[in-house]
């Protein structure tokens, strides 16, 4: 039998309905592909083979009674900060070793209820808080990808690098991401796989262990822009759970894929040319450009002023959050207790061992931004200014019909090269957390490899709930590229 | 504006975070250079800006005042790193 970890999941779904293999088989394999190259790559932080193994039987019986559900028999990745009932869920930090959800997330559940089998749970920058997965308590992560000739280990990207790592491994045939500040699209660019984060609050956010609430996306990493269209389907939608989810019509995003761009307005945002940028990117970009352009789009330079501000913005403004969401890891009702003398110490000495350095960090600076007498010269006016930032965007979006840019503002780097200085870290993420502030739908997809054969992606960015509109350009960009390039496997 | 060991002693306070005397520098120096590079968010004019708190428009809706959840003691015990005959134990809280 042909190897069916290699297939994608639009693929794989046929050959379950063509009876051409089992969901059995199907799970099997993916179960000992992981099982293997976990030694390796670490972006498993736990195998679950039962839990895939158990939805697999019910898949074969339905598949059986010709009942098959949307996503029958597919073996999926899923973050560790989505709760799954039973199942760890760590969020890759000390202070929730050990923690039992006893309820499952609305996106695991949506996904699972539409026959989806979990092969494991993926490892992520501690609370989500990083850019290339080594903020991680439990493992290192690797990307699958090596440069040209060099055996040098490269970071995956993050936050969701264990899942990236896992879907361009074909350990799985997609995966669960969640994206604040393009902790998504950053990985999959890094990774060669697809990345989409929805509009704010198209996927639900209960049971996501929460980073910072009011920017914290949900979505799916897959193989191709057609197997993200599958998955997002199924996790997006209402949930009465979480207060910001959109009650809204979940369309055919895989439909949506055949519009085409035609007569579609591309936006090239000016303020994302940098002098700094690597010329494989900007050729990159113009390639994409051009390639939107031989298809019948028509290609407009657009402005969105204070893209500059959109880090320092966020660094604000999530790290507020983040101190005041983490504040409920306090020893008490669920994972670490430290015991100190009393009750104070006790919470101060749980935390200190709990968090690592970066979440130290960062509920420091939220902490700080938010107390008295420096609340309105740094949170209050990050507020202002993320409104700016969002009007440009309405702007824009009055002039053209989605926005091209580069994914990220390089190719995999080396692990331990940016952990000295946060604040270069944090540069990762600069094309990317604009869509975050904005809370619009943004994707990357793989189109093209550097000079030392990286992946590189381009992102797309579509007005609130344009998401066909994305994915219809993201696949005619998808089309274009003709991105065929794997890893070369070495784990 | 630049935080001193001070400071940071008392954010770390602030944030429930055991910090030891000697991490303090070190942290001043991490917290100050994150500081300076948000400041220049102080060119940005914000006169008459409405601040953003939520990327859609929230309109919370009112649901049935009806129990949907509950009655699981042992479900919301079973992670508690220390419990007895129901209850969650935890240090003296009240002098």
């Amino acid at each position: 039998m042909a190897d069916l970890s290699a297939l994608t999941l639009d693929a794989a779904l046929t050959g379950l309905r063509n009876k051409d293999f089992s969901a059995k088989e199907l799970a099997e394999s993916h179960i000992a592909t992981a099982e293997s190259a976990n030694a390796s790559l670490g972006c498993f932080l736990k195998l679950t083979p039962d839990h895939a193994l158990k939805a697999a039987a019910e898949s074969d019986a339905r598949l059986a009674k010709g009942e098959a559900r949307p996503l029958e028999g597919a073996p999926l990745a899923i973050k560790d900060l989505f709760c799954t009932e039973g199942v760890e869920t760590t969020a890759s930090s000390k202070i929730l070793e050990g923690f039992k959800p006893p309820y499952e997330s609305t996106v695991t559940r949506r996904l699972f209820g539409a026959g989806a089998a979990m092969v494991g749970k993926t490892s992520l920058d501690e609370f989500a808080m990083g850019s290339s997965t080594e903020t991680c308590a439990y493992s290192k992560t690797v990307n699958p990808w090596r440069a040209n000739g060099s055996n040098a280990a490269l970071t995956p990207g993050g936050s969701s690098g264990g899942s990236a790592s896992a879907v361009a491994a074909d350990l799985c045939l997609g995966a669960t991401g969640t994206d604040t500040g393009g902790s998504i699209r950053q990985p999959a660019a890094l990774t060669g796989t697809v990345g989409v984060k929805g509009t704010y609050g198209l996927c639900s956010r209960f049971g996501v262990v929460a980073f910072a609430s009011s920017l914290d996306h949900p979505g799916p990493i897959a193989k191709t822009v057609k197997d993200a269209a599958l998955l997002l389907g199924v996790m997006a939608g209402h949930d009465p759970n979480d207060a910001t989810s959109l009650d809204v019509e979940i369309p055919d995003y895989a439909a949506a894929m055949g519009k085409g761009v035609k007569g579609l307005r591309i936006g090239l945002p000016k303020e994302y040319v940098s002098d700094g940028m690597p010329e494989a990117i900007s050729d990159l970009w113009k390639t994409g450009a051009d390639w939107l352009k031989g298809q019948g789009a028509e290609i407009v330079e657009v402005s969105l002023p204070h893209t500059k501000y959109a880090l320092p913005c966020y660094y604000i403004i999530a790290p507020a959050e983040a101190s005041s969401n983490l504040a409920r890891y306090d020893g008490m009702r669920y994972g670490l207790r430290v015991d100190g003398e009393g009750l104070v110490p006790t919470y101060e000495e749980t935390r200190a061992a709990g968090f690592g350095p970066e979440v130290q960090r960062r509920v420091m600076i939220g902490t700080y931004v938010l107390s008295a007498g420096y609340y309105d010269a740094y949170y209050l006016r990050a507020q202002k200014v993320r409104r700016k930032i969002a009007d440009d965007f309405a702007k824009a979006f009055e002039q053209c019909d989605v926005l091209l840019t580069p994914a990220t503002p390089s190719g995999a780097f080396a692990l331990g090269e940016k952990t000295d200085d946060p604040v270069s870290m944090y540069l990762n993420d600069i094309f990317t957390v604009t869509a975050n502030l904005a809370g619009v739908p943004a994707m990357s997809v793989p189109a093209g490899l550097s000079a030392d054969g990286l992946p590189l992606g381009l992102q797309l960015i579509a007005p609130p709930l344009g998401e066909q509109t994305l994915f219809a350009a993201g696949a005619a960009l998808e089309e274009a590229a003709g991105f065929t390039a794997k890893p070369e496997r070495w784990w | 504006m630049s935080v001193s060991k001070e400071d940071v002693r008392r954010i770390a306070r602030l944030a429930r975070i055991a910090v030891d005397d000697s991490r303090l520098e070190g942290l001043a120096g991490e917290l100050n250079s994150i500081l300076h590079w948000v400041e220049q968010l102080g060119e940005v004019d914000v006169e008459g800006v409405e601040p953003m708190t939520s990327a859609v428009d929230a309109r919370l809706e009112l649901r049935e005042d009806a129990v949907t959840a509950g009655d699981d003691r042992d479900g919301v015990l079973a992670n508690a790193p220390k419990s007895e005959e129901g209850f969650f134990v935890v240090p003296k809280v009240v002098e």
